[in-house]
């Protein structure tokens, strides 16, 4: 108990770090510093949104990138229709939270593999609906965003602070859940369905919150992300990539646990920008052979890693 | 029924394509009763508690769990209601600790205020059924009669007004078997009423207060046990003549 308590504690303070570092960066590094930690507090709350459903509750949902999709085009289109910025982004949250709301009524039935496949039919369906919505969303033409003013240097500041306090609040949400009633439940529907309807574990409710908040942050994401590279298209927005990346991340860092997205992100970025250097024309193979070999070699994730050697070193010191 | 009646089922039938896997059964429970309830193997014991605690639909006939109509109820809300009920393969949650799955007990189906509540709790049924020294080992290490015991836990943590042991001594050696006994019978004295399923004659005439008999989904005979084991169609149908001769004695005193 104390131990992992002290480990805990170590996870807090790293991310108090990393909090820091970020904030003061506008006058540590350059635009392209601003904009590598943008991405990657943007990608923190994609992870620690998807953690919700596809950690806790064990249920791997693709449809990660179909709600960071659907969020920049509710930001985008009410943006463009004339609604500032901030409220475009909380009626975005919003909208796609209800989306997925209801989403979750359906696709929530499915179990295991069939779920998997059923969230990845939302990406597409999603992606098609932007593509040949022409009216609304402009098709594959695609939408510009209006600029925010003050030139880029102010908004790449902007939309830096914006990622980061929408990170942290994903994180204190995660937090939460970790410790509540609902974390808890979450645990025990990934480890046997049946048992913990059995238990008294409202399961049907308990997969909704979890499938909602695995979108309602992703969804603020998506409206920031499309504020800040000012056009979005579907390609761009729906893509598979993303939707694969993410619960990549997770795995990679620990699935179901509180910190493993927000190292599995940090690490992940890290090697994509070794990778992206060292192996300009073969880049996406080489990371997909480096994917494929940490989610065999690393069932658990890094944290499980750390964690054993952590152990081993404590039982040579005890030795 | 006498208002003593604390679960009844009226004309219960469970079909799967052609099969009648319960067929037009009626059965009432006691408050603080153990009724046994046995049969061959494909009897419809099994399906019987499913309809019972929510777990599958009933095709016809209806659930009566004090005085309202539980036919239609999920799971979740049976355990809520004090239907718990044991599995017989064993379900623990095997990546979490003993307590843990206890916890989950005493937190969502007896509605403990907090986690911490919740796991106090818990950690006095671990007491009461003897795993207490196992409280933070993880629960796919266990034994199989931990395993067992760990059910036991779970179902009590869930402050049962009526529990369904299905076969919570299979697999068990005849010292765990007279553990298990008292445990039940400890379990029954705090005013739980208690349905069991059995294969083991030993256990369900030495415990049952009655014994309810299924056969192809019907129910044959239910009666005191020394009344049950000299019936000619149980006899005929899972009991074996060779029984009824050598159990004389056995049941003389249920």
């Amino acid at each position: 108990m104390t131990i992992r308590d002290n480990r805990q504690v170590v996870g807090f303070a790293l991310v108090g770090i990393g909090v820091i570092l970020v904030a003061l960066l506008p006058w540590l590094g350059g635009n392209y510093a601003v904009r590598v930690a943008t991405n990657i507090c943007l990608f923190v709350t994609m992870a620690l949104s998807w953690n919700f459903i596809g950690g806790y509750a064990g249920y791997p949902s693709f449809a990660t990138a179909a709600f960071f999709g659907f969020g920049a085009y509710a930001g985008a289109i009410l943006q463009t229709r004339g609604m500032p910025m901030l409220p475009a982004w909380g009626a975005a949250t919003i909208v796609t939270a209800v989306f997925a709301g209801l989403l979750g009524f359906t696709i929530l039935r499915l179990r295991g593999h069939y779920f998997a496949v059923g969230s990845f039919a939302v990406l597409e369906l999603v992606k098609l609906a932007a593509s040949t919505w022409t009216g609304l969303t402009g098709g594959g033409t695609g939408l510009n965003v209006p600029i925010l003013a003050g030139g880029p240097e102010f908004a790449g500041r902007v939309f830096l602070y914006a990622a980061l306090g929408l990170a942290l609040v994903t994180f204190a949400a995660a937090l939460y859940v970790d410790r509540s009633r609902l974390g808890f439940g979450l645990r025990c529907i990934r480890q046997n369905e049946s048992a913990a309807n059995m238990l008294g574990v409202d399961v049907d409710r308990l997969k909704i919150a979890a499938f909602v908040l695995s979108a309602l942050f992703v969804g603020t994401a998506g409206a920031i992300y499309a504020s800040w590279v000012s056009y979005i298209d579907p390609t761009d927005m729906f893509s598979i990539l993303m939707t694969i990346k993410v619960p990549v991340m997770v795995l990679l860092g620990g699935a179901g646990t509180l910190f493993g997205p927000v190292l599995g992100v940090v690490a992940f970025q890290l090697l994509e920008e070794k990778i992206w250097s060292s192996f300009l024309e073969v880049h996406s193979g080489v990371l997909g052979l480096v994917i494929v070999l940490l989610v065999f070699a690393l069932p658990g994730g890094l944290l499980r890693l750390l964690e054993r050697l952590g152990r081993r070193r404590a039982a040579r010191a005890a030795a | 029924m006498s208002a003593d009646v604390i679960l009844e089922v009226r004309n219960l039938s469970k079909t799967f394509g052609g099969v009648r896997a319960v067929d037009n059964v009626s059965l009432s429970l006691a408050r603080g009763e153990i009724v046994g309830l046995i049969g061959p193997n494909g009897a419809g014991k099994t399906t019987l508690v499913n309809l019972m605690t929510g777990v599958l639909p009933a095709t016809s006939g209806t659930v009566i769990f004090e005085g309202l109509d539980v036919t239609r109820q999920k799971p979740h809300q049976a355990a809520r209601r004090g239907l718990a009920r044991t599995f017989q393969i064993v379900q623990p949650f095997p990546d979490m600790t003993v307590l843990e799955n206890v916890t989950a007990g005493t937190l969502f189906a007896a509605g403990a205020s907090s986690i911490r509540a919740a796991r106090e709790e818990a950690r006095e049924h671990l007491q009461f059924v003897g795993l207490g020294r196992l409280a933070d080992t993880l629960a796919r290490t266990l034994t199989l009669p931990d395993r067992k015991h760990l059910e036991l836990a779970k179902s009590l943590a869930m402050r049962p007004r009526v529990l369904m042991l299905d076969e919570v001594n299979a697999g068990l050696n005849s010292g765990e078997i007279d553990a298990a006994l008292d445990l039940i019978r400890r379990i029954s004295a705090r005013g739980v009423t208690i349905l069991i399923i059995e294969h083991l004659m030993k256990v369900v005439f030495s415990l049952s207060h009655r014994i309810c008999v299924l056969h192809q989904g019907a129910l044959i005979c239910q009666g005191k046990p020394a009344e049950v084991a000299k019936d000619e169609r149980v006899i005929r149908a899972y009991l074996g003549s060779r029984f009824a001769e050598r159990h004389k004695g056995l049941v003389g005193n249920g």
